[in-house]
């Protein structure tokens, strides 16, 4: 009876795992494939400016919207929580802490999957549907160095540069609350803001975009060049594209914050 | 072998998942020569083109090109791409670039042209085609169905290829444009003395364009000839196909 049930529920397992492991198997060959060619000649420098520019300086209002909400937000609600029992410094550090380190890499990162992850899948996927990238490969042109190459260096590396903008757009919205609201005193809270202020704030914020950058840009362009069909295919890349980076940069958010802070 | 053979292809298998496609391809391909492959929707003909161009590999078989086997061999396929030219059915223009960029797209990207000089050269390709200048500078969006063919023949023909092929060239054009394309191909081919491989439904461009006419059916080749052969043959196969009859022994599922 149990060894029934056992091979039933084996059976039941059985084609979605092994779809799963294909499906993983399939990934780990386009990582380890694009990261080969993100690294061999030739480069395609035109296509990593215009990446840098579509991933770094059009996320610009973006990044800077979500940041200094979330710094504002920050400062109201530790104002609150503290009770204004030495609140001035503390609130400080909390908004320097958590924009820094948090807010600012993960809400950054959710918003670029949003806007790059899924436009780079929908434009992949539509390359593909409609054979644009077996027409570079006629071309002597490999897409995986000429399409995936540039927006994988452009999300790696852009992606800390904006979070710097949004720990800086963070900690001013925090600022703004504390001295136009709660009526701190302005150079006081610049000076906890300051005095608070380690390289590690800042280096956890950078390392995690970095490695978010790296998976917005392999989401969008994996799922990009898996996608099939026509518009529904080419929708369902998107949608997975954006759902996929966000999952994962809430695991490796957590995964990185457990190897820099564990003790 | 033969030595005027340039393509040569022997005992191809593809099939994707349970569904065989191509099912023991043996083809030749003669230098210098205009072949076209009839078959109906689903036959694979867009399949045996992509095995040979090295973009799906075969399960099984050999294809060699000038006497070169190409399966399996990466570096033979990309050395092979730069002497190859390719018409996609749709065209397969890059949205992204202009109709000058698509046309010089090899000429900057692989064999390093200045943009001025790659453009000067576009345009007179995209001339040769019957485009006329003002055309380069627009978007491959804002072009007709049989300007966007004109445009991905002048793509496959830049870099003068000794090979070039044709995936349904006429498919979604109106008779007369089908016409012009049908001898912008034949006038580009004989040009260039190219060997070219034309996968078609289109029985007219077929009569027009082929020196010689292989049929594919249930994944295999069925029948071999010139046009005047198709014309005279009893093979039911053929003969039904050409005709268009609904009747034969060519079932159509529904």
């Amino acid at each position: 009876m149990l060894e029934k049930c056992i091979e039933n529920f084996l059976r039941a397992l059985g084609k979605p795992l092994v779809k799963f492991i294909i499906s993983f198997g399939e990934l780990i060959l386009f990582v380890g494939k694009a990261l080969y060619h993100a690294f061999m000649p030739p480069f395609y420098i035109k296509n990593f400016v215009k990446q840098v520019l579509d991933i770094g300086f059009y996320s610009l209002p973006v990044v800077g919207l979500t940041t200094i909400f979330a710094g504002m937000v920050i400062a109201m609600q530790s104002y609150s929580g503290f009770g204004g029992v030495g609140a001035e410094s503390m609130v400080a550090d909390v908004v320097l802490i958590s924009v820094t380190r948090e807010l600012a890499p993960v809400l950054s990162a959710l918003m670029v999957a949003g806007r790059i992850g899924a436009a780079m899948a929908a434009e992949i996927g539509t390359m593909k549907v409609t054979e644009q990238l077996d027409a570079l490969v006629t071309l002597s042109t490999n897409p995986f160095k000429y399409l995936f190459a540039p927006r994988l260096w452009a999300g790696f590396l852009v992606l800390p540069l904006l979070v710097l903008f949004g720990d800086v757009i963070g900690i001013f919205g925090g600022y703004v609350i504390g001295v136009y609201k709660l009526g701190f005193n302005a150079a006081n809270y610049i000076n906890a803001t300051l005095e608070y202020l380690q390289s590690l704030d800042i280096v956890t914020g950078v390392v995690k975009a970095a490695v978010f950058g790296f998976i917005i840009a392999l989401m969008g362009c994996y799922n990009g060049y898996r996608s099939k069909g026509g518009a529904q295919g080419v929708g369902e890349a998107t949608t997975n594209a954006v759902v996929s980076a966000s999952i994962l940069i809430l695991i490796f958010n957590y995964l990185i914050t457990e190897i820099l802070f564990s003790k | 072998m033969d030595s005027n053979v340039k393509i040569s292809i022997r005992n191809l298998y593809k099939a994707f998942g349970s569904k065989k496609v191509l099912d023991g391809i043996d083809l030749d391909i003669y230098e210098g020569e205009s072949l076209v492959v009839i078959g109906g929707s689903g036959t694979g003909k867009s399949v045996l083109i992509k095995c040979i161009q090295g973009l799906l590999s075969p399960d099984e078989g050999s294809i060699k090109i000038n006497g070169i086997e190409t399966n399996n061999s990466q570096s033979y396929q990309k050395q092979m791409h730069a002497t190859m030219g390719m018409l996609f059915q749709g065209g397969a223009l890059f949205d992204s670039l202009s109709v000058w960029e698509n046309v010089a797209f090899s000429l900057i990207e692989n064999k390093k042209f200045r943009k001025e000089q790659a453009k000067i050269e576009a345009v007179r390709v995209l001339r040769q085609v019957g485009l006329a200048p003002d055309v380069a500078d627009l978007s491959p969006s804002e072009l007709s169905g049989g300007m966007q063919k004109r445009v991905g023949l002048a793509r496959a023909i830049i870099t003068k290829p000794e090979i070039i092929f044709f995936d349904e060239p006429t498919t979604g054009l109106d008779p007369i444009m089908a016409d012009v394309i049908n001898d912008l191909i034949i006038e580009s081919a004989r040009g260039l003395g190219a060997t070219t491989l034309t996968i078609t439904h289109d029985m007219a461009s077929a009569r027009k364009i082929a020196d010689r006419i292989a049929m594919l059916y249930q994944g295999k080749i069925i029948w071999t000839g010139t046009v005047k052969e198709m014309e005279k043959t009893d093979n039911p196969y053929v003969m039904q196909f050409v005709n268009g009859c609904a009747q034969g022994p060519i079932k159509v599922e529904v």
